[in-house]
Formats: structure tokens, C-alpha cells, sequence
């Protein structure tokens, strides 16, 4: 049958169908959900910045307290330790609950794979304490604007500075690396190069990470927060892809000044428009689609939206259905959703809860959360996917989550909510031939139907 | 045995049988390939330090270099080189002569000095990135090359899908917790609704198939149900802990297959990319590698005689420690071998030294051969391949000249 802009939208561009959502009548529709405020972050978010260091902080200082035998505090690092374990247990849910609304799946879909192109790998207590606030406040207000504004905001923070290494990075002739004999770490710099802006393939060589690296110096992080350390900023000016930036005094803003720059290179519009297509259209994009939506970012320097625009306006962007199949978060979503869970009903689960519906089925199909395998984060192709282990947890995890779940559904009529036109003769079949009503409904979840878009 | 237990094992059973007897689970065959002998290939990845595991302490300039890395404890190998003090545990397989390292090799990756086009160059077994790299691996094109290899030739073990299986011929992957609660008869539908899609079908195959052997062999033992209702015991605790996925028990694991008819086997450690403080970052990679390899002596038995082990990675690091105590992304780096069919107990390679000069770009370790050609000999003495076979097909373009003769 013919598949309707409907099922290709929420499919290719969306977290699939919800009982309660409505229906994306054209491209306008989908881009609408990016014009007004962050609905996600309005309704569901963790504590901003400030107040994150303030718990980490007071944690970090009972603890100490704690470790010179100091017993007395004992109930109240365990009440900070509560704190800040809950913290990171409503990150998750959050990630979740986001993604779960009706009428915001394009945008949800845009945040997370920002998410991905700027993956941090949460390292140590501080780390983990900011994750979220990164995602919230670090990526998501630029998710809609500029991408110069959301690469500046992505590098320089805290999260990032503390992933990538970048606060253990010093200018070697700066006072702090001459009086205690510390160095650059190019971590950072490469990343940015070949990850977040130009892409490996890009006109840059090892000279310019060396030279970035000690552009960079200067970005720190300590328990206050992010900010511009001028003492281990390596002095003079630093030539990047052929330009000089900086000298002295170093400043912030000669970071920026490159950031900005390498934002608007051709061969970052190149890449982010690759990337994009990829990660929503296909494995093997046309070439077409990627030369359009790269011709927007350069003729817009750089406006997401215009790019995302631009691929939904291109034909390949509404071509069949089947050219990828979900990751494990877009599975479990888009699973949710289908059996009508909406975010309200996941309120306030325990660490426990979060921990076994969330974090270990995710693991398990493969893709463990805040754990990719590195900041490329996750691979896109299918093959990386589906593997026998990985369809293993799809499967066990859609067996638990229907018997939770699915206690009232007809697996009859959860086929049409979930697939619609999708579903094929063979696949009502078996889902009306299923000898429990659970199985019925995990056959739906496990077909390649439903994991395919 | 308590209820749950009992029914626990009574489903894992009913799904065993079912699969074994349904007409739409084609079984995993086990057919053997003519050789007897076994590979395997540990991908470690982050870019190991070769200088800080096999350290050439006997280079003058070396403690000039790293001059925080090189106070380690170090233990002498061969008056030149020494072992880092994390994987002590391993000496004596160095005594043995089943244990040895190959120093100055690399991919024909070079310069951009990326992890993650390394690794895939790595796995790709190719000597360019970009284009096809993706598309398979050499341990799969190795596999279409072997007469009578079948699938259940080749495993990958853990959650992550690797290149280097990865092919037009069927291999096996398969994590050592996974499970699949479903009825035979609900197997049986999802066979159904998988034929039509050839990578569903074969993941579901597989994953269905395994799940019922598996829990078949655990739970028949030696037939005693005391030691069933213990081994179904340790199943579950190694489900629910983290265990099976640490490198011992991925070990473990592969070791269970080789010691059937798998004849390759490949999984991967990370945690090798020590820009800070690598004194002490590398200690858990280090850790990990040696558990994996003891596991994989100890519970291999006889098996081992016939196995050789490579632990290969993207590239080495920085010569120079780097501003934070730790090194950064190099080129030429070390391999690793283990197993009874190698002659260990000896630094392959050819060194280049550490003068300054005598660096690649004044910064790296100046790789001396390609680490594909090590491989490809392994391939060679193990399997039967033919150099052509090797230079055209496993490893294009590799240069097979002169076999450094490290198999027994």
C-alpha cells in the first residue's frame, strides 16, 4: 500500500505514532515544531547550572568531611548522595519523557541527534552531575539557530571541557604550565576538527590540531563553574587553517572569534549536512539531498533551521520507507508511545525503576546510555544494529514492557495504531495467531516494520 | 530447586527442544573446517601505548622522553624491552614462549590520526579509509576463502556489532547474558515475519538458536541436577552482573566456542585512550587484556596449544608525554601475541630507535612494517591461505614479503 506523508513523517522524522497525537499534515507542520519555545525543556528538566554545582559541591564537601572521620555528617551525606543520584536518575527519565510527547517528535529527533554529533561521556562525580544540564542547557537552546552559537555553547561546556580533556590542557609557556611543568592535551582540538565541524575528510592536518590545541588553552572548569583562565593560556597568537588568531592578552573571545569561523567552512557544511542526511534519511544518502541542504548551510552561514528545511523540502526526504532502522532510545520510544504511555505516566520512577526499564535494556540492545563507544557516538548503519545480542534485548525488552504495559490492548488493533498501512498480511498473521496476548503485541514491537523507517 | 528455579529451567529447556525440532529454525551447523587451529583477535581500542606496555628501557633517550611514565615498575623481558607492571601476571606465559610482542607495526593508516578511521581501517583490514571500509572485514573475506567453514566458523562476542566479522559470509555474534523469553511458538511467528527480510531473519535465527543452545548446555552439565540448578544459578548471576561483559568473561566465552568448532573469535577491549595521567588511566585496560588472556590459557585447555591470539589496535601514541601525564594520538605501535601456537618469548620487529630524527614527523614511533602483514601470515601458517590469496583478498595490497616466522 501506498504510505501516506502521515506514517512517512512520523516514521522517518518522528518517534512513530501515539494514540493521541495528531497527524502531520505537511513539511510546514514539521518545521512549526521548531519555531516556538522548547516545549521539552519547559516541561521536563533538571536543575540549571548554579544549582547543579551547588549540589555536587556540597556533596563533594561531606564527603571530605566524611574521609577526616567526621561521623557526625554521615545522615547528611547520605541525604546529599540521595540528591545527587536522583539528579541522574531524572536526567534519564527526562531524556525519555522529552522524546515520549506528542507533537514535538521532529524536534525531539533534532535534539538527540545533537546530542549524538556532540557526544560527552560523562566522567567522574562532576560529570555526571552536569550531564544534563548540558543536553538542557547546553545544546538545546541552539538546536533551532545558528550553528556557530551551538558549536560555541557545545565546546566550551563544562561537560565538554571535562570529557575531552581540555581542562587538563595548558599552555606550556603560560605561568601555570611553566611553574608546574604542564602541557597541551590535543584531545579537544582534534575532536573538534574531525568530529564537530570539518570531518575527518577535512582540509586541516595535525599542525592545526597542534596549533588549536594551544589556541584553546585557557578553557577551564572548576567548582564554580566554566570560565577563562588567562594563566594557562599559552601566550601569543596561534594561525589555525591558515588564519591567526588571538595574542596577547589571550581571551575567550579569540576562541570564539575561531569557533565562529570553522562553523561557516565549507567543509563542515559538507559534513553536518552529511551527517543530518544520514541520520534521518538513509544509511547511503543520495548525493542530491546532501549537496541541497549543504548549499543551505553555506548560503545561510550556518541556519539550522534553513538546513533542516532544506531536506524536508528535497524529494529523497519522502522516498519509501525502510532505508534504516531505529536505534534502541528511538525503539523504546517509539514503542511507548504506540502502546499509548504517555509522559505523565512515567512520573517519579525510582533509580531502581529507571535502572531496570531504561538503562539496562538500553545496554543490552546495544547502545548503553551516556556509554557510547566514544565522542563519535553511536553508528548509524543498520547492520551495526541488528546483530543476534541486539535484536535479543529488542525482544526481551518488548516481552517485559507489553506485559506491563499492554495488559488492555488488542493486539489486533495495536497493530493499526502502531503500523497502520505498514502492516503486511504475514505480520497480521502472526500477531492474530499469537497464543498470548503479550507475544501478540511483542511480535508487533520485533517486526521489521516496526523497527525500520 | 524452588518453583521458580524449576520453571526456569523447564523453559529454557521447552525452548531448546522446540528449536532444535522446528522446521523454520534452521539450526546452527557445526560443520568443522579442515584446520585444526584457532584465532583469535582481541581489537583494542583508543590507541594502546605500545612504548608503556612493551617499553624499550634500553633506548638512552626513553626516560628523557617520559620522564613521569617511565618511573613505572617495570619487569624485564629481554634486557631491552620490558613488560609494564600491570600485566605482570602474564610473565609467565612470556617464559613459556607463549607470549610475545611485535613493536613498530601499524595500519597503513597515517596522519589524521583518528580513532575512529583507524579502527575501522584496522578492522577493514584495507589500506585506504573512506569508500567500502565498512563494508566488510578481513577476518570475513578470510572466512570465504577457507573451504568448509560454516557459521558458526567465526564469533564475536559482547553487545557491539564488529567490522572485522563483518561480510557476505554468515558469521555469529552473540553476548554472553542475552536470553529470549518467548514461547516456541511465538519463535516460530517471528521466524515467519522475518523471512521476507534477510537481516532480521538471520539476526533472529541466531540470536533464537543460541539463546535455547546455550541454555541447553548449561543446563544439561554432566547431567547431574545439582550441578544444573548451580550452573542455572551462575547463568543468572551472570546475567544480572556486570561480569559477563568484562573482558574475562567475554573470554570465557570465546573460549566455550573454540573449544567446539569455532575456529575464529574476535571481541574488543577499550579504555587505551590515555591523554591524562596514563601512570594510572591505563591500569584498567591493562587489566582487563591480562584477565581476557588468562582466562583464555586457563580455559582452553589443549585447545590452547593450537591458538594463536593477536591483540591489534589503531595506532600508538606520542613518543613525548604529553602536558597533562599522559600521551597522545601516534602512529607506529606494538601488537600483541599470546597462545601455544606461537613462538613467544621474543619482541618482533624491526626497531627503529627513539632519536629524534629517527621519529615519524619528529613526534611518533616510526612504523617499521604493516601490522596486516603479521596477520596475514598468521592467516597463511594457521589456515592453509596462499600469499595471493592474502595480497588480493584479505589484505589488498599488503606487502607479504619475508615470513617474520611467528607460529610454530
Amino acid at each position: 500500500m501506498e504510505q501516506s506523508f502521515a506514517t512517512k513523517s512520523a516514521f522517518r522524522f518522528g518517534y512513530g505514532f501515539s494514540p493521541t497525537d495528531r497527524d502531520v499534515a505537511g513539511v510546514d507542520d514539521l518545521m512549526a515544531q521548531l519555531r516556538g519555545p522548547d516545549e521539552g525543556v519547559a516541561r521536563f528538566a533538571g536543575p540549571m547550572l548554579e544549582e547543579r554545582l551547588a549540589i555536587q559541591r556540597a556533596y563533594q564537601q561531606l564527603r571530605n568531611t566524611m574521609k577526616k572521620g567526621d561521623d557526625s555528617v554521615k545522615p547528611e551525606l547520605k541525604k546529599a548522595t540521595r540528591l545527587r543520584n536522583r539528579m541522574r536518575g531524572d536526567d534519564t527519565r527526562h531524556l525519555f519523557q522529552r522524546a515520549m510527547m506528542d507533537g514535538q517528535g521532529f524536534r525531539e529527533r533534532i535534539a538527540f541527534f545533537w546530542m549524538d554529533h556532540f557526544t560527552v561521556i560523562p566522567k567522574g562525580r562532576a560529570g555526571n552531575a552536569l550531564w544534563g544540564n548540558y543536553i538542557e542547557e547546553g545544546l538545546r537552546p541552539h538546536i533551532t539557530g545558528s550553528f556557530g552559537d551551538l558549536l560555541v555553547s557545545a565546546v566550551t561546556h563544562p561537560s565538554m571541557l571535562i570529557y575531552l580533556d581540555q581542562v587538563r590542557s595548558t599552555g606550556p609557556n603560560s605561568p601555570v604550565g611553566k611553574r608546574k611543568k604542564q602541557g597541551l592535551n590535543e584531545n579537544l582540538a582534534r575532536e573538534v576538527l574531525e568530529l564537530h565541524t570539518m570531518g575527518v575528510g577535512g582540509a586541516y592536518t595535525q599542525n592545526d590540531v597542534r596549533q588549536l590545541a594551544e589556541l584553546l588553552t585557557g578553557l577551564d572548569f572548576n567548582k564554580d563553574g566554566a570560565k577563562f583562565n588567562k594563566r594557562k593560556a599559552e601566550p601569543g597568537a596561534e594561525t589555525v587553517l591558515g588564519k591567526t588568531y588571538g595574542g596577547d592578552p589571550a581571551k575567550r573571545s579569540h576562541i570564539e572569534a575561531f569557533l565562529r569561523d570553522v562553523a561557516r567552512h565549507p567543509d563542515t557544511a559538507r559534513h553536518i549536512a552529511r551527517k543530518l542526511a544520514v541520520h534521518f534519511v538513509s544509511d547511503t544518502p543520495e548525493q542530491s539531498l546532501i549537496d541541497h541542504m549543504e548549499q543551505a548551510f553555506v548560503q545561510t552561514d550556518g541556519d539550522l533551521p534553513s538546513v533542516y528545511g532544506a531536506m524536508l523540502d528535497h524529494p529523497a526526504a519522502w522516498a519509501p520507507l525502510g532505508q534504516k532502522t531505529k536505534q534502541p532510545f528511538d525503539f523504546m520510544v517509539s514503542s511507548y508511545r504506540a502502546l499509548g504511555v504517555t509522559p505523565q505516566d512515567y512520573k517519579k520512577p525510582s533509580n531502581g525503576q529507571v535502572n531496570k526499564q531504561l538503562i539496562l535494556p538500553m545496554q543490552f540492545m546495544g547502545q548503553p546510555l551516556r556509554k557510547a563507544p566514544g565522542p563519535n557516538g553511536w553508528p548509524e548503519e543498520a547492520e551495526a544494529w541488528i546483530t543476534p545480542q541486539g535484536l535479543a534485548g529488542r525482544l526481551q525488552w518488548a516481552l517485559t514492557t507489553t506485559t506491563q504495559w499492554g495488559q488492555d490492548l488488542d493486539p489486533r488493533v495495536f497493530i493499526d495504531t502502531a503500523l497502520r498501512e505498514l502492516s503486511g498480511g504475514t505480520l497480521k498473521f502472526a500477531v492474530s495467531g499469537a497464543e498470548r496476548r503479550v507475544e501478540g503485541l511483542t511480535l508487533v514491537l520485533a517486526s521489521p516494520e516496526f523497527n525500520r523507517r | 530447586m524452588d518453583a521458580s528455579r524449576r520453571k526456569f529451567l523447564a523453559q529454557s529447556l521447552a525452548i531448546g527442544c522446540s528449536a532444535a525440532a522446528s522446521p523454520f529454525v534452521t539450526p546452527v551447523t557445526f560443520a568443522s573446517i579442515p584446520s585444526d587451529n584457532r584465532l583469535v583477535v582481541i581489537v583494542l581500542r583508543g590507541a594502546m601505548d605500545g612504548l608503556d606496555i612493551c617499553a624499550p628501557l634500553g633506548e638512552p633517550v626513553f626516560r628523557q622522553y617520559r620522564p613521569g611514565l617511565s618511573k613505572r615498575d617495570f619487569r624485564d623481558l629481554d634486557g631491552f624491552f620490558a613488560l609494564n607492571e600491570n600485566l605482570v601476571d602474564l610473565l609467565p606465559l612470556w617464559k613459556a614462549g607463549e607470549l610475545g610482542f611485535v613493536q613498530a607495526v601499524s595500519t597503513p593508516y597515517r596522519d589524521k590520526r583518528s580513532h575512529f578511521d583507524g579502527q575501522d581501517l584496522l578492522e577493514a583490514g584495507l589500506a585506504e579509509e573512506g569508500g567500502n571500509v565498512r563494508d566488510s572485514g578481513w577476518i570475513n573475506r578470510m572466512l570465504s576463502l577457507i573451504p568448509g567453514a560454516e557459521q558458526d566458523s567465526a564469533f564475536s562476542i559482547g553487545r557491539e556489532s564488529m567490522l572485522i566479522l563483518r561480510g557476505d559470509f554468515p558469521v555469529t555474534s552473540w553476548a554472553p547474558e542475552s536470553r529470549v523469553d518467548m514461547s516456541p511458538h511465538g519463535q516460530m511467528l517471528l521466524d515467519a515475519i522475518y523471512a521476507k527480510d534477510p537481516l532480521f531473519a538471520q539476526a533472529g535465527q541466531t540470536a533464537l538458536t543460541l539463546a535455547a543452545q546455550l541454555s541447553m548446555e548449561q543446563m544439561q552439565g554432566d547431567g547431574d541436577e545439582e550441578d544444573a540448578e548451580m550452573m542455572a544459578e551462575m547463568l543468572k548471576s551472570m546475567r544480572s552482573s556486570q561480569e559477563a561483559q568484562r573482558a574475562s568473561g567475554l573470554a570465557a566465552f570465546a573460549a566455550e566456542r573454540l573449544k567446539e568448532d569455532t575456529r575464529f573469535a574476535t571481541f574488543s577491549i577499550g579504555g587505551w585512550d590515555t591523554h591524562l595521567r596514563q601512570d594510572r588511566s591505563i591500569r584498567n585496560a591493562s587489566k582487563e587484556l591480562q584477565a581476557a588472556l588468562l582466562t583464555l590459557h586457563q580455559q582452553l585447555g589443549p585447545v590452547w596449544d593450537k591458538t594463536c591470539v593477536l591483540c591489534m589496535t589503531e595506532f600508538g601514541r606520542t613518543v613525548r608525554e604529553n602536558g597533562s601525564g599522559g600521551t597522545d594520538h601516534g602512529t607506529g605501535g606494538a601488537m600483541i601475541m599470546a597462545g601455544g601456537a606461537i613462538k613467544g618469548r621474543k619482541v618482533y620487529g624491526d626497531w627503529p630507535g627513539l632519536e629524534e630524527a629517527a621519529l615519524y614527523e619528529r613526534r611518533d614511533l616510526m612504523p617499521t612494517a604493516d601490522l596486516r602483514r603479521y596477520a596475514g601470515w598468521a592467516a597463511h601458517d594457521l589456515f592453509g591461505l596462499s600469499v595471493g590469496q592474502i595480497e588480493n583478498t584479505v589484505f589488498p595490497g599488503v606487502d607479504m614479503a619475508g615470513n617474520p616466522g611467528f607460529l610454530r
